[in-house]
């Protein structure tokens, strides 16, 4: 709470936590996978072992009695992008979606094991949703104005968490359209509907949306795959931006897009975690034969 | 040429008339058709009655002035249309909100629950029930316990009438959203029942208004509810709290009479009343058409 308050003061793009760097520096427990990170990592990137943003351990999910995901168990490292590939119905969404929670939306959809982010097990019943939604937001496949102006649009996540000033609530929806790479395009018509806007427009929108309310988790569901290509190269760009003040998961069905923009990839079958690295190696040395076969596009 | 491709033969099969299948298809667009336009030959033709038999009562005194005495002639329907005019709010305030809950709880919070199903269930049950019956329910319910009839009385039963139509209107217009709207909305903290009122609503909010427009037109023309609890009356409805004047029970009443000057006033106020319900239904599609935009 307290650290929300103060990223917000900073205005979103803070100063790293000096906390939490020592903290990291304390720590001195890598995990496997961790460790394997080290030592396959390129030499001139050197990267501590830093304590992961999110882990994931043991994630099952149920739709109603179907079970869609099988022992989920990786980490997320902190302002890094992750992505997650797969086929279709492999469980990539279904896993995103219990980063904040949204499946509690349908009453027959559960999910058992634990997800940390900060400490704290966030499927556990006793935490605050809305909390939880601030600090870590979500993108969706189709982008999803709502039915308002661009300006309410932005102002809506603000307006719900925040108490701000006209001026104040102004200055902050200006710097989320100009994180979102949205501003020049819309800073003449704020007030007109957020439908009336280009798809990627739209997309954008959403993204600044969402960082309005300065999440530090941003999970993207296919952001991408209802847009054009050019639209697509923008918001890449834009994703390799928003990693400095952000954590990234996103899914893609695209693997030219995960291998572009993300850090570390989870190839994702029948609802488990086939294989979990830093992108480079599972682009090029998969450990896995299904890796290999995925990427190199005998199956999916 | 297709005995090439198909790997059957058609050698000794009967082959089915071509020319009677036809036949069929026209016949049935040609019945569909004439029963289309019959539908709207009925509609004109009464809109063309009522207008030509109501535009002679339609004046000045017909808006202004109070019911004249049998052999009286002249004299206005006023009170009436005031007494009409109020039920009909009335009934829209208490009708318009509760269905409009009603209609949300339905499609958002007990969508799927057993409860949900029960009040779905009801609220079909609901529509169908004839509007006398709601009138006489009313009469049992409020009439008889107070011994006075009343235009509360006859807001309430019109209330009840709109109920079903609202929630149900808004239950099929809040259910169109799709929902990765309301995702979005909560993926951004907002709680269920703001995502509701400030996104959901927002999305359906012309097909609402136009639901919302057709149940009140719907009640404003109706007689059966209100005659075992508004009654009638020839005086200026002061208070609701006697029997009120209204439109639709005073046609009832003029066009049986046997004096021409009631019976005048009963076209004017068909008229009216058609008209009313007219505006409101274009109205309505004006706001159906926004809707597609």
């Amino acid at each position: 709470m307290k650290r929300s308050a103060e990223s917000t003061l900073a205005g979103g793009v803070g100063p790293l936590d000096p906390q939490r760097t020592m903290d990291n520096e304390k720590r001195e427990t890598p995990r496997l996978d961790e460790r394997s990170v080290e030592v396959l990592d390129h030499p001139t990137k050197s990267k501590p072992v830093a304590e992961p943003k999110i882990s994931v351990r043991g994630v099952n999910f149920f739709y109603g009695k179907n079970q869609a995901l099988f022992d989920n168990t990786m980490d997320v490292p902190e302002k890094k992008v992750v992505a997650i590939i797969g086929p279709s119905g492999c469980g990539k969404s279904t896993h995103l979606r219990c980063y904040n929670r949204i499946y509690r939306m349908y009453r027959d959809q559960r999910a058992d094991g634990e997800i940390i982010i900060d400490g704290k097990n966030i499927l556990s019943p006793f935490i605050d949703l809305i909390e939880l939604r601030r600090k870590v937001g979500m993108i969706f496949q189709k982008p999803t104005p709502f039915p308002m102006t661009i300006f309410d649009n932005v102002a809506y996540g603000l307006r719900l968490h925040y108490k701000l000033s006209k001026s104040e609530l102004s200055g902050r929806i200006e710097r989320a359209l100009q994180q979102a790479a949205l501003w020049d395009e819309v800073k003449d018509k704020l007030n007109k509907p957020g439908m009336a806007l280009s798809g990627g427009q739209q997309q954008r929108l959403c993204i600044a949306r969402a960082v309005a309310v300065e999440p530090e988790v941003l999970l993207m569901d296919e952001p991408t795959s209802a847009i054009d290509p050019i639209a697509t190269s923008k918001i890449e760009e834009l994703i390799e931006e928003l990693k400095s003040s952000f954590t990234i998961v996103i899914v893609t069905h695209n693997m030219q897009q995960a291998a572009r923009i993300s850090d570390r990839t989870a190839f994702f079958y029948q609802g488990t975690i086939v294989e979990y690295d830093d992108t480079q190696r599972i682009f090029t040395n998969p450990a896995n034969k299904q890796t290999e076969d995925y990427i190199t596009g005998r199956f999916g | 040429m297709s005995g090439n491709l198909s790997p059957m033969t058609n050698e000794g099969l009967q082959v089915r008339s071509m020319r009677a299948r036809k036949a069929v298809d026209v016949a049935i667009k040609s019945i569909a058709s004439v029963a289309a336009l019959l539908g709207i030959v009925v509609l004109f033709w009464i809109l063309y009655v009522v207008i030509r038999k109501g535009a002679a009562a339609i004046n000045w005194d017909f808006f202004t002035k109070m019911p004249a005495p049998p052999g009286v002639s002249g004299g206005g329907l006023a009170s009436a249309l005031v007494g009409t005019l109020w039920m009909t709010l009335i009934a829209s305030a208490i009708g318009i909100p509760l269905g409009m809950l009603a209609g949300s709880f339905l499609a958002e919070f007990g969508t799927r629950s057993r409860f949900g199903n029960a009040v779905r269930f009801a609220t079909n049950v609901m529509m169908g029930v004839p509007s006398i019956i709601v009138g006489l329910f009313i009469y049992a319910l409020i009439v008889v316990p107070s011994k006075q009839f009343s235009g509360w009385a006859g807001s309430l039963a019109l209330a009840i009438l709109m109920l079903p139509v609202v929630a149900r209107t808004t239950e099929d217009m809040l259910t169109m959203v799709p929902d990765s709207l309301r995702e979005s909305a909560l993926a951004l903290g907002a709680t269920r029942t703001r995502v509701t009122y400030s996104v959901v609503f927002r999305a359906a909010k012309s097909g609402i208004i136009t639901g919302i427009l057709l149940a009140m037109s719907r009640v404003a023309g109706e007689t059966a509810p209100l005659l075992f609890t508004a009654l009638n009356s020839p005086y200026w409805p002061e208070s609701l709290s006697g029997p009120t004047s209204n439109l639709t029970v005073t046609i009832f009443n003029y066009a049986m009479s046997p004096y021409d000057d009631w019976q005048r006033l009963a076209w004017g106020a068909s008229l009216v009343i058609t008209m009313t319900v007219l505006l409101l239904s274009v109205t309505a599609r004006v706001f159906a058409y926004e809707r597609k935009r």
